[in-house]
């Protein structure tokens, strides 16, 4: 088009306006790392990211993939990662599962299940969640027994040292099971309070929002699309089923996905109660190298990553549920 | 397009300050004087080193060394700003100029002072790693913690000298980190580890400031790392560097020469040619640091000599009950050796 080269056109002016933003954004960015990097260059501070080879020097108290101190920091950033996704992941799927029954309950015609939800609601939402899972931490370590006299039910062992269980013993292929010790409970695989506690402190802090999520959805569907069914024949579940959650699911997916986010992202706190999640490492590794920078970017690229990811799996699912009822036309 | 000029304004104030290059601060002497305080990094509250009471009065070894340094400098040692600093903040804090000297019981290493671009002065507390284990236990040694739990604070050389202690002895000990030092405590009173490991002054001020009955946990003896604790100041600044380092230098110096807080004036008629050199009586030694005359006997005048610091803030008689040990000057079996002051 020839007119589309004039600086009359709509087509144009957007492009170059768009051109000079993504210069602007690139100049700024650039000279921000260069101002940053000369700085530290003058003040003598080191920087790179060449100490991610080097050995890490330190143990963690529980890794979901093998570690030990020789292992390099890049290695122990893995850990990190892998405790975070490990406690995230549970997570999600547990808020989802008791979110979805408080926000159905909130909508029960019975008041004391009614009441119940609406209480457990506000208390969870309306605390910090930091508080609350120092408060679980501290619970959890002042009720349960010393590990050196373990509460036992076969060969399952629960103290303040964790829930320890039978499980494989590396390659041998033999089952490992806990037996108590001198002073704790040895052998098996065990499940820490610092896992437990931040699991727990997600879950429902998270569930309280999720059950609102759920509440709006549901309450968004028209009545009469519900009374409709019903004078069709169809049964309260078939209603559900098949005219009340196709429909509600487009309001909730959304702002669902958003709290998945924020579980994800909260799961940093767990750094306050001593469950070796990758802002924990970043912090030993900040400490022993100095790489204030580099550390807090890795963080910063693992949470992006992570949350992105939750994103673009989420819309997706949010394209199906959108399409759902054009299909079945 | 009509924009708000209000708007173009704020635009251009926020590139121009996104864009500006930092200013260098200048001499940092000259800026302590010019805004007539000095700014101080200390750690958040660890009873004997720094600590605020209810009134926001800050206490301990850590902070009597910034007031001998505004003493010193600007011959009041109240002219101080503290800026409370966690571990994990206070070397950006002491790199990007926002205080003075990170007088913060901080661990002197290589790593630190070869990649931080910060310089260490003179190591006011010689400390080590220890354990602190319930009495009740019965454990009396680090060498029967084989494959337990132990309570670490992150950010810290602990983590470090807890593994290589581990590995050393086979001991492959499980660390629970904590970053915040109530979830530690808490964890730890509680039962959750069945030791708790940081430097054995650390130790002593949570054994008599936060257990209910300090006699129910033991410090074990044994020591598995050194430490020594000292102030730090940024690089780039030689003259501030010397400065801090002599002014820490001179308290210990005073110790050995009997120059106290209560008999600092008298000696002005001293006869002693060294007591005379080091309050500015016989020779200016102020002028080469770029201080005034008298920097040395304004310190001591504020906080009193090293050991006097040391007795109120840590000593055997304060809270925290530590013996002096090897802080003790070198001629009374400590390795505290001053450098002399001519």
């Amino acid at each position: 088009m020839l007119t589309g080269l004039s600086w009359r056109s709509l087509a144009v002016r957007g492009l170059v306006y768009q051109l000079a933003a993504v210069v602007a954004v690139v100049l700024a960015v650039g000279f921000l790392t260069h101002n940053t990097l000369h700085n530290m260059g003058t003040r003598g501070i080191q920087a790179g990211f060449d100490f991610l080879a080097q050995p890490a020097g330190f143990d963690i108290g529980e890794s979901a993939i093998a570690f030990d101190s020789a292992r390099s920091y890049g290695r122990a950033f893995a850990v990190g990662v892998a405790n975070t996704l490990r406690v995230a992941t549970l997570g999600v799927l547990l808020t989802t599962v008791l979110g979805a029954l408080l926000g159905v309950g909130r909508l029960s015609r019975n008041a004391l299940v009614r009441g119940a939800c609406v209480l457990y609601v506000e208390v969870f939402r309306n605390t910090p969640l930091l508080l609350q899972l120092l408060m679980w931490y501290l619970l959890l370590t002042a009720l349960l027994p010393s590990p050196s006299e373990a509460w036992q039910a076969g060969p399952v062992f629960l103290s303040k040292g964790g829930l320890a269980v039978p499980w494989f013993a590396g390659s041998s292929g033999l089952v490992d099971l806990p037996r108590q010790g001198p002073f704790a409970v040895e052998g098996g695989a065990a499940l820490t309070p610092e896992f437990v506690a931040v699991l727990l402190g997600l879950t429902l802090y998270t569930a309280a929002f999720v059950a609102e999520v759920v509440r709006a959805g549901v309450l968004s569907v028209s009545r009469g699309h519900v009374e409709a069914a019903n004078a069709l024949g169809l049964g309260r579940y078939h209603a559900l089923r098949l005219v009340v959650l196709p429909q509600a699911l487009r309001v909730i997916v959304p702002p669902l996905a958003n709290q998945y986010l924020n579980l994800t992202k909260h799961s940093s706190l767990a750094v306050a109660i001593g469950y070796p999640d990758v802002v924990s490492i970043a912090n030993t590794a900040l400490n022993q190298t100095g790489r204030a920078v580099e550390c807090i970017g890795v963080v910063m690229l693992v949470y992006l990553t992570t949350s992105l990811t939750t994103s673009v799996l989420m819309n997706r699912y949010n394209a199906r549920a959108l399409f759902a009822p054009r299909a079945e036309q | 397009m009509h924009t708000p000029r209000s708007l173009l304004l704020c635009l251009a104030t926020l590139t121009v300050a996104l864009l500006a290059a930092p200013a260098h601060a200048g001499k940092t002497l000259e800026a302590i004087k010019s805004r007539g305080q000095l700014v101080c990094g200390v750690n958040v509250g660890l009873p004997g080193f720094a600590a605020a009471d209810s009134s926001g009065n800050w206490s301990g070894l850590d902070v009597d060394v910034c007031r001998a340094l505004a003493a010193a400098v600007l011959g009041h040692a109240d002219k101080v700003k503290y800026v409370p600093l966690n571990a994990q903040q206070r070397f950006t804090a002491l790199q990007s100029g926002e205080i003075d000297v990170l007088s913060r019981n901080t661990t002197f290493t290589l790593t630190r002072d070869a990649s931080l671009g910060l310089f260490m002065t003179v190591v006011t507390y010689f400390d080590g790693q220890g354990f602190m284990v319930p009495t009740k236990s019965r454990i009396t040694s680090a060498l029967q913690l084989k494959n337990q739990t132990v309570c670490v604070q992150a950010g810290t050389t602990t983590e470090k000298n807890l593994t290589d202690y581990s590995r050393a002895n086979n001991l492959g000990i499980k660390p629970v980190v904590f970053e915040k030092l109530e979830a530690m405590t808490g964890a730890y009173f509680a039962g959750r580890c069945i030791a708790f490991t940081t430097d054995a002054s650390g130790l002593a001020s949570v054994r008599n400031k936060e257990a209910k009955t300090p006699a129910e946990h033991t410090i074990l003896p044994q020591l598995i790392s050194k430490e020594p604790l000292g102030p730090l100041v940024r690089r780039g600044d030689d003259e501030w560097f010397t400065i801090t380092k002599w002014v820490v230098n001179g308290l210990q110096e005073a110790e050995e020469y009997g120059v106290t807080q209560a008999n600092v004036d008298q000696l002005a008629s001293s006869t002693d040619p060294v007591v005379q050199r080091m309050l500015g009586i016989s020779e200016d030694t102020g002028k080469l640091l770029g201080l005034n005359r008298a920097w040395l006997a304004n310190a001591v005048k504020a906080t009193g000599n090293y050991g006097e610091i040391f007795e109120r803030n840590v000593g055997p008689r304060s809270l925290l009950g530590l013996p002096r040990g090897i802080n003790n000057l070198w001629n009374k079996g400590g390795v505290v050796y001053p450098i002399p002051i001519r």
